[in-house]
């Protein structure tokens, strides 16, 4: 047991350091990682990347990818992250939309989306949820019908919602209601769209944070052709968990504010007695538990890396982390704002200790704990994938989608 | 990145667990729980023994295998899994561990072969009274190479033969290890009966210091810290243990027409010790590590799986009863079985609540320091 890496990763590190030394940005550019003002700078970083043999690592050759192992892949984002490097606006096509496009797309479609799609040339985004459906994705309303012209086209009418980054995506996928006749996982299909096609209309939605990193998307007559589907008519479902699955392996939780931000503030503010705070044994009990949290999941990481580096499939233990860093996020962040007392309130960047971080975790925890799987669906994945429970009785699953029963 | 234990100590883990599954099954656990007069199972504890587990980290110049510590937390993960009622801990991560980290040559030779062996069993005596331990309440004292004073509980106090005894001397905490021929002991009842308990009185007992004078606390602390990380392992056993039981339970149980699996309630609840016991895991890991290459991150490693280990083991415990339902309130089921080991290792070896203040108290020096 120990951190090392093997002969090959540490020869593949090396030779990451040396490239990142002479080619990654030494200043921050100073950004919104959601916002679209530095894509021009994640443009030029992903073209440097991508013509080093740094983009899509893990992609098979015959994408345009390296072939490579995941855990090269672990050790080239480690190595970034150590450089004020821009936005990532590429991670969801590149991990979700377009490996789908590779794995159900006719060859001249791949040959003409891979390329432009690992420089970073175009953005891609995957349009699945909608306002009737978050959680079950598969109760999807929009359709798509034939064109009455017998052209076998396709005319697409509805919308989708919380589809991040879809104000500057050039393409996206999209699932959609073909046949509302049958039970509703099986009158679905997939396609990917032209998102700059004006029947395609993007609103950005103004999220209780203040901010508007997530967009709705409305469809209205959108005309699109037969061999922009993906996989089988009704296969969507089938396509939508291979785009989901990779959607597991594109790791993500809370950052900012942790253990070592609140015992920083915890040091800095008065408590009780005029001491600081840190010294309040209560605060000092939570405090501990984050930290025992935070390293349970960085340990867990570290044990998921050492199954891709003896080539085994990770094991569950990846799915806990949103989880746990989710409602850690909130819940140490309120404590931090408690801690503060009346002064908690403030959320001034210029007043508000750590430049208002708490305050912005308090106001973006309750969005984390939904995106990407709520805490609720994420534990019954543990329950039904990892621990082997039965799935939930499915009181829809022999009806017809039409003859469903809707709420609001 | 090798954050892992190896094949060999997979195998020697998968041969544990056939071993204890043989030779430890919960009626065996049963039988030292309802009989008063069983302090320990003795043939558990030679079949042990036999197998060189009491000798596993101990180097084989003192009569042990010479392993390592990563292959002892294996073994304590499968003690824990069974609730072996053996006094494995008392004897092999508390007097062995502190013997091979602060022994003389000559204490090291007159004691480790015979743990090794199986010939003595240990158990480490601090407590006099309720509270945590401390310099200020400590009142047993050394005079002239003889001990006198009450420890009270002192788990395995009853069958030890040989006790590490926190004490005084010339008013300054010092570790002094006893042999407990002739000293007074009176069995306790306790919540975890299969892991027996004493009030123990010593009378003039011969005592010879462990480590230097004086440092009895600082030296208590680090036995403490090695013995927290294995204590984490059996801690993890028994929870991983504890949600197979309500998973197996749940699946099998119906209710209102369909297993109560199948309910998000249970679901949700399982899944939750599934989290937990994952976190417990990953910082008994990086516990393991730190123990078998003695590392500065030690304390702080050990803490963490202490907390850890301790909140999943209770957790997973109490919710496996309620995941029982009725029946899990049962002395015929195993579940309380579980529940009360539970109690006993997150109270053997400090509280919770003190390896929290300890653990911040590490990294505000760690902070201060960087």
């Amino acid at each position: 047991m120990d951190f090392n890496d093997s002969h090959e990763e540490a020869a593949y590190r090396a030779q990451v350091k040396t490239w990142l030394e002479a080619n990654a940005p030494k200043a921050h550019v100073g950004s919104d990682p959601e916002g679209s003002d530095s894509l021009a700078d994640s443009r030029a970083w992903q073209a440097k990347k991508a013509a080093a043999g740094y983009a899509c690592i893990t992609w098979p050759k015959e994408w345009g990818g390296q072939g490579g192992t995941p855990l090269q892949s672990v050790i080239f984002g480690q190595e970034e992250a150590n450089y004020p490097i821009p936005g990532n606006p590429f991670q969801i096509g590149l991990g979700m939309c377009v490996p789908t496009v590779m794995n159900f797309a006719d060859e001249a479609t791949k040959a003409r989306f891979s390329g432009p799609a690992i420089r970073g040339e175009e953005i891609w985004c995957q349009l699945f949820s909608e306002p009737s459906g978050g959680s079950d994705v598969a109760a999807a309303r929009t359709k798509a019908e034939r064109a009455s012209d017998g052209s076998g086209d396709w005319i697409i009418n509805g919308q989708k919602v919380w589809t991040t980054g879809a104000q500057f995506s050039d393409f996206g996928i999209v699932i959609v209601r073909t046949d509302p006749t049958v039970p509703k996982h099986k009158g679905l299909t997939m396609f990917w769209i032209d998102m700059k096609d004006p029947a395609v209309e993007v609103k950005p939605i103004h999220q209780m944070s203040g901010g508007s990193g997530f967009n709705e998307v409305f469809f209205t007559d959108l005309r699109i052709k037969d061999s922009q589907r993906l996989g089988g008519i009704g296969d969507g479902w089938k396509v939508s968990l291979v785009t989901l699955m990779n959607e597991r392996l594109a790791v993500g939780g809370a950052t900012g504010m942790g253990w070592s931000q609140f015992m920083e503030a915890a040091r800095q503010t008065p408590g009780m007695d005029g001491g600081p705070a840190l010294k309040d044994s209560s605060l000092r009990e939570k405090l501990a538990d984050w930290y025992v949290q935070a390293e349970g999941l960085k340990h867990t990481r570290n044990r998921t890396m050492t199954a891709l580096s003896r080539g085994q499939t990770p094991g569950p233990e990846s799915s806990i982390g949103k989880i746990v860093s989710a409602v850690q996020m909130q819940d140490l962040a309120n404590e931090a704002l408690e801690m503060l007392d009346q002064y908690g309130i403030i959320n001034d960047v210029d007043l508000a200790p750590q430049h208002g971080g708490f305050q912005s975790s308090v106001m973006f925890a309750p969005g984390l704990r939904i995106a990407g799987g709520t805490d609720e669906i994420l534990k019954n994945i543990i329950a039904e994938r990892v621990l082997g429970l039965p799935g939930d009785i499915r009181v829809d699953k022999d009806v017809a989608f039409k003859d469903m029963p809707t709420g609001r | 990145m090798n954050f892992d234990f190896s094949d060999d100590q997979k195998f020697l883990k998968g041969e544990a667990r056939k071993f204890l599954e043989a030779n430890c099954p919960t009626s065996q656990v049963r039988k030292v729980l309802e009989d008063d007069a069983k302090a320990y199972d003795a043939d558990l504890w030679k079949a042990v023994a036999a197998q060189g587990w009491l000798g596993a980290a101990i180097p084989e110049a003192h009569g042990g295998l010479g392993l390592g510590h990563l292959e002892l937390c294996v073994i304590a993960e499968e003690l824990g899994r069974v609730v072996a009622p053996i006094p494995f801990a008392s004897t092999v991560y508390m007097l062995a561990e502190a013997i091979m980290l602060a022994g003389t040559e000559a204490q090291k030779s007159a004691y480790l072969p015979k743990i090794a062996a199986g010939e003595i069993i240990g158990c480490l005596a601090t407590s006099e009274g309720p509270g945590a331990v401390s310099a200020a309440t400590l009142s047993a004292s050394v005079d002239g190479g003889k001990l006198s004073g009450v420890k009270i509980p002192v788990t395995d106090g009853d069958i030890a033969d040989v006790a590490l005894v926190l004490a005084k001397e010339g008013g300054q905490p010092g570790l002094y290890l006893v042999d407990m021929a002739g000293v007074v002991r009176e069995p306790l009842k306790t919540l975890d009966p299969t892991r027996d308990a004493a009030k123990v009185t010593f009378s003039g007992a011969k005592a010879e210091r462990l480590g230097g004078a004086g440092e009895g606390l600082n030296l208590l602390e680090q036995i403490l810290d090695r013995a927290a990380i294995l204590l984490a392992f059996e801690q993890t056993g028994g929870a991983d243990r504890s949600l197979e039981m309500a998973k197996d339970y749940a699946l099998e149980r119906y209710a209102f027409g369909r297993t109560i699996a199948s309910y998000q309630a249970i679901k949700h609840k399982l899944a939750d010790m599934y989290v937990k016991n994952e976190l417990a895991r990953s910082n008994a890991y990086y516990g393991a590590w730190a123990l078998n290459t003695d590392a500065s991150e030690l304390p702080i490693a050990a803490s963490a799986a202490r907390i850890a280990a301790s909140e999943a083991f209770w957790f997973a415990s109490k919710e496996n009863i309620q995941t029982h339902g009725g029946i899990g309130f049962t002395w015929q089921m195993d579940c309380h079985f579980y529940y009360r080991r539970s109690r006993q290792l997150s109270l053997v070896a400090g509280a919770p609540r003190i390896w929290k203040e300890r653990l911040v108290s590490h990294l505000e020096r760690r902070n201060a320091a960087a």
